[in-house]
């Protein structure tokens, strides 16, 4: 064999190991997207039962009866509504600032330490904090803070309504907080990222202005990024939304709609985490997949929206998203 | 004068406020860690790593079966997580750096990175454990594999640009074709980065309890059968937990400790493996 000939083998070859490889690449990167649509159809397909037997009914009504096989969503739907507002009202405050005070306030020395331990608080598996809401933060709300809010907050108009009840320790308010627990760590490391795109001097020229620290986080840093807040806020309220393991040891299991915050309720994904299993009938099961057909139509929608708001940063800039 | 005391006193007030938000997070993380390791090491025993868990009011037995399920469980869902998506992330990086299917994907990719465990979890329940008739620890290891994979494409893809591309360019002006430059210049200047990403997904399917739920669900028996319900530490801890049982409630606890422990190591040696890569590097 001429050293041509094998050349031209040995170029052959090449061509051939790039297209297997090129195209293997290409299968993956498809196999992402069909999984995406896999998703979707299966569900859909799973939920048909449910959704044709029930239509309109399965969102708007509120019976939820095995016994009976008759099913509607809303109190669940209502439920996660519930927690993960709650749980937004307590955690974007925090989450802002600690980002402020990671990016702007720290000094270096602390800046590190701190930026991790966040961090490692976001790796924390959900399940830790479902325990630790159930045996520690729950028999604290019950003993200390819901009798109070029943007593005090309780009689006031308008929002008493909000605050009455018995004390049970579980249910839509200890869920919220640990929700809130769970997502700060998440929300105020994609916020810190994207404090951390505004150009220095921008802030400079703040500063050279004489404006204070606070005139400069909230005149030129906040604006700058808002649309990156806003993104990083959406993408925590999707965690919230869709979060189960946290809320289903709190959140007390009970197909109601209360307007109490104190009283037991339940999110789409505890119902689903809870009865899945035990489900006996077809259209049980159908019912619950149906409602994980609405959490995934929902947390889409939410997540979407938010990466797109982020997009505009680019991707590079943001680690923790 | 009195203006500017204003500015400086909403100045301070904003400022600790920022600073006190920060002191609540951290406190919350110690709670939720003292608790953890008080119980956790009043639970721990040799018991624990030796024998397998308890029949309900039973005062001995430990974890062995749920420690060993669920490290097949992630290794498997890695080993067939992380091909798939490290191909998919040099699709991504390389090939497809510009395309529109590329954004396309990126798009999907971001989305199902976020979207909520317990969707793919009925998910595989309908691709896997309905034609199958039983619950399986294969399909506990697909489902934790399908969240792997996101993560392993974004982490991929990140490493895969920081690699110069003039290091790229001279390997291809030697004649190489893309595969070899990928394989031979591109993959190992990004070693350390790709294998943090692994770290990454280990962590992150190792405390995932929702997938688990309708697919590997939990075995109370010591079982190493793919076909078979195979017990893990998530679905342990959230049988444990709930049960009215003082034994069971104190190997639930030892199992959270361990699970912890786990991914905190796992995130710091992935946090150790990124700062080798030098300055800048560090969060990207």
């Amino acid at each position: 064999m001429s050293s041509a000939e094998a050349f031209a083998r040995h170029l052959a070859g090449q061509r051939l190991r790039e297209r297997i490889f090129r195209g293997s690449t290409l299968a993956a990167a498809i196999l992402l997207l069909l999984l995406l649509g896999g998703v979707v159809v299966s569900l859909l397909h799973a939920a048909w039962p449910a959704f044709s037997r029930f239509r309109l009914a399965f969102i708007t009504q509120d019976v939820w009866n095995p016994v009976t096989d008759r099913y509607g969503a809303l109190s669940a739907i209502y439920g996660t509504v519930v927690t993960s507002l709650l749980a937004m009202i307590f955690a974007v405050p925090v989450s802002v600032g600690i980002a402020i005070f990671l990016t702007e306030l720290a000094p270096p020395w602390l800046k590190r330490p701190v930026g991790v331990a966040i961090e490692l608080l976001a790796a924390i598996p959900s399940i830790i904090f479902g325990i630790w809401g159930l045996f520690v933060l729950a028999p604290l709300l019950q003993e200390h803070v819901e009798p109070w809010m029943d007593g005090h907050l309780g009689r006031l108009p308008l929002v008493g309504a909000l605050f009455e009840g018995a004390p049970y320790g579980i249910g839509f308010l200890t869920a919220g907080i640990v929700l809130a627990i769970m997502i700060v760590p998440f929300i105020a490391a994609v916020i810190r990222d994207v404090f951390e795109t505004v150009p220095d001097v921008l802030k400079e020229s703040g500063y050279g202005l004489g404006a204070t620290t606070w005139e400069v986080i909230w005149k030129v840093v906040v604006p700058y990024s808002r649309t990156g807040m806003i993104g990083a806020i959406m993408l925590g309220l999707g965690r919230a939304l869709g979060e189960t393991m946290a809320v289903t040891f709190v959140i007390g299991n009970a197909h109601h709609v209360s307007a109490s915050l104190l009283a037991p309720g339940t999110t789409i994904s505890a119902a689903i985490a809870n009865e899945f299993t035990e489900a006996t009938t077809p259209l049980y099961r159908s019912s619950l997949i149906a409602q994980g057909v609405l959490l995934f139509i929902i947390t889409f929608a939410v997540i979407a929206a938010a990466r797109l708001m982020l997009l505009r940063l680019g991707r590079r800039a943001l680690a923790s998203a | 004068m009195r203006r500017r005391d204003v500015r400086k006193g909403v100045n301070l007030l904003a400022l600790g406020l920022s600073a006190l938000a920060t002191a609540v997070g951290l406190i919350f993380l110690g709670a939720i860690l003292w608790t953890l390791v008080k119980d956790g090491v009043a639970g721990m025993s040799v018991a624990v790593f030796t024998q397998s868990t308890p029949p309900p009011g039973d005062a001995s037995g430990g974890l062995l079966n749920a420690i060993y399920g669920s490290a097949i469980m992630t290794a498997l869902g890695i080993l067939i997580g992380a091909p798939i998506g490290m191909l998919a992330g040099t699709y991504l990086a390389e090939y497809g750096r510009k395309s529109s299917l590329s954004s396309v994907i990126r798009f999907i990719n971001d989305v199902l990175l976020s979207a909520p465990s317990i969707i793919i979890g009925l998910f595989v329940y309908e691709l896997v454990v309905v034609p199958m008739g039983n619950f399986s620890a294969i399909s506990g290891a697909i489902a934790l594999a399908i969240i792997a994979m996101p993560v392993i494409v974004r982490t991929t893809e990140d490493m895969l640009n920081l690699v110069p591309q003039g290091m790229k360019d001279a390997s291809t002006a030697m004649g190489a074709y893309p595969w070899r430059t990928i394989t031979s210049i591109a993959y190992p200047a990004a070693r350390s980065g790709m294998v943090t990403g692994l770290l990454l997904a280990v962590a992150r399917i190792s405390g995932e309890t929702a997938p688990l739920l309708f697919t590997a669900l939990n075995n109370q028996f010591w079982s190493t059968s793919l076909k078979a319900p195979m017990a893990n530490l998530p679905m342990v801890i959230f049988q444990f937990a709930l049960s009215p049982y003082d034994n069971w409630q104190r190997l639930a606890w030892a199992g959270a400790l361990l699970i912890t422990f786990a991914i905190l190591m796992l995130s710091i040696m992935a946090r150790v493996a990124v700062s080798r890569l030098g300055p800048g590097a560090g969060r990207k």
